[in-house]
């Protein structure tokens, strides 16, 4: 018996989350120098589109498919191509139509390949990521939301994380952030360093975007957290507002380590701290309470303002800080909930703050460092097997010309009032190439 | 003839403007620069890292007038442009050679 209201919340949660990938292109696009925002915005879309087309033929199957073994893995043949979902099931927890988990989980997956993009800006070719973006989900990706998000049921067997170690992971703060955050570190080690990293301005060229972005993000959020209730219930309503605090939080937070740091409370301070505080509460916004969810965020604020200062002594180019803000977010808020956890909360476990002892504890640091070091060993060697076999980096030439002139064929702005002195071919250059050979100018 | 260069601070344009409509000049030519003098640029941070930002927007104004009036229009700027502060820019006088109006063709003094 399908429960309507459960089924029209996880749809429109679907899409909410669905808007955080254009979001992040806004968030991330903005941040980069304008002659790499059309580049840095297509990685994203990018990864909606590859990610999507490859969640439909066997996505879905490997992370909720019946586990193969060991937890590890689910039968990438039994829901091939979503085969057998269209009659009307629902959910083993009763009420929900599959194909409403299914949509509601790809927008997951495509999003986590998108946030990687981050670390990468400026420098990668764009069919060489779109490979990566297709070998990382097969082979990180898929599992990885098996082992955190697929639960035992009454025929089904699930992943190792979500029930032989039952680490807390609500919304995806090991399968999403500590994921993506940990394959942008390995990645920016295959690629290197950005010419002039350090030394050169690169200066965010449109903040406007970025506050866009992070408000679209901010927005989208809301169904990424609540929605992982997987009903319209107490659940959904205390993960939504556990989700507004922390994140409120965070930019509090952010912005006071920058006055007493830079002097000044900036705006890409503000954004970040958006997103730090939403990718802290994530694990834990159905764990805390509304209170242990404002130092969660706080707390959030307050370390990834500081980790984003790492690259520069430790000299790894984390160009947009992937590292800084989900890596390290996503480590706080899962390990947060070792401590900060209620059994008042929907989840039910008691942290070592409140009584619990270190159980929850260990659970969630095993959890949190397995998929770090799954994610960071197995994208390094996807990272230099491309490198090595169809290249990754742009040339350097390329590279100070502009990925978005050279790779895409296109310039995001066009602010020359004389314009560019050109002529316009409207079939591919070939009229252009022919009138002016018979013009004799250039043989 | 000379020409009368000045660079000054961009929100100063408007009573530069005035000042030298007031004193009967009939043109000028504005451009927006960028460059330093004593006064540097400023510094931007941008998640705690520093970027110093050695340029500073200035706008350049133009004037071409006869010998007599060079005097009084660099005067009428520099009085209009300054606010005292590092920064306020320069004025300078060059001799030009020759002047023509595309519409009509005169040259020298009658193309003012």
């Amino acid at each position: 018996m399908v429960n309507t209201g459960d089924t029209a919340w996880i749809l429109t949660s679907a899409a909410l989350v669905l808007l955080m990938t254009p979001g992040l292109a806004l968030f991330y696009g903005g941040m980069v120098r304008a002659k790499s925002v059309l580049n840095m915005m297509m990685m994203s879309f990018g990864a909606l589109a590859l990610i999507s087309v490859l969640w439909v033929l066997y996505g879905y199957s490997v992370a909720f498919g019946d586990d193969v073994g060991a937890g590890l893995l689910g039968d990438p043949a039994e829901f091939f191509g979503l085969s057998g979902l269209m009659e009307d099931t629902t959910t083993e927890a009763g009420g929900l139509p599959v194909m409403a988990f299914v949509g509601f989980q790809a927008v997951f997956a495509i999003i986590t390949v998108a946030l990687i993009s981050g670390a990468i800006a400026d420098r990668a070719k764009f069919g060489s990521w779109m490979v990566f973006a297709g070998i990382w989900a097969t082979i990180v990706y898929f599992p990885v939301a098996h082992w955190v998000f697929a639960f035992d049921g009454d025929e089904v067997t699930g992943g190792w994380i979500a029930n032989d170690l039952r680490a807390i992971d609500f919304a995806g703060g090991t399968a999403v952030h500590i994921n993506a955050g940990a394959a942008g570190l390995a990645l920016a080690l295959v690629l290197g360093k950005r010419r002039g990293f350090g030394r050169d301005p690169m200066r965010p060229h449109n903040l406007p975007l970025v506050m866009i972005g992070a408000g679209l993000l901010w927005f989208g959020w809301f169904g990424f957290n609540a929605g992982s209730a997987l009903a319209a219930n107490n659940t959904a309503s205390v993960a939504w507002v556990n989700t507004l605090a922390a994140t409120a939080a965070a930019v509090l937070g952010w912005l006071l380590i920058e006055k007493i740091r830079d002097g000044h409370a900036t705006s890409l301070g503000a954004a970040s701290g958006v997103v730090a505080g939403l990718v802290a509460i994530t694990p834990a916004c159905s764990a805390v309470s509304p209170i242990g969810a404002l130092v969660v965020g706080v707390i959030a604020g307050v370390l990834c303002a500081l980790a984003v200062g790492l690259k520069f002594k430790l000299g790894y180019d984390d160009s947009l800080d992937v590292v800084g803000v989900h890596l390290v977010g996503g480590l706080w808020g899962t390990i947060a909930i070792g401590f900060l956890a209620t059994a008042e909360a929907p989840a039910a476990v008691d942290g070592l703050f409140y009584g619990g002892g270190v159980d929850q504890l260990w659970r969630q640091v095993v959890g949190a460092l397995a998929v770090l070091a799954f994610s960071f060993v197995v994208t390094l060697i996807i990272g230099f097997a491309i490198q090595k076999t169809i290249g990754f980096r742009l040339t350097e030439d390329d590279e100070v010309t502009g990925i978005d002139t050279v790779v895409h064929a296109e310039s995001g702005y066009d602010f020359a009032s004389l314009g560019g002195g050109g002529s316009t071919a409207p079939l591919g250059g070939q009229a252009r190439a022919e009138a002016r050979n018979t013009e004799g100018s250039r043989a | 003839m000379k020409l009368v260069t000045a660079i000054v601070k961009p929100f100063k344009l408007d009573d530069v403007k005035n000042a030298l409509e007031l004193i009967g000049i009939a043109g000028l030519t504005v451009s927006e620069v960028q460059g330093f003098g004593r006064q540097r640029g400023h510094t931007e941070v941008y998640r705690g890292a520093e970027y110093q930002v050695d340029f500073v927007p200035k706008v350049r104004i133009e004037v071409v007038v006869g010998e007599i009036e060079a005097a009084r229009v660099v005067d009428a700027i520099v009085e209009a442009a300054s606010t005292g502060q590092i920064g306020d820019g320069k004025v300078w006088v060059t001799t030009i050679d020759e002047v023509v109006r595309v519409r009509t063709g005169e040259r020298g003094a009658d193309a003012l």
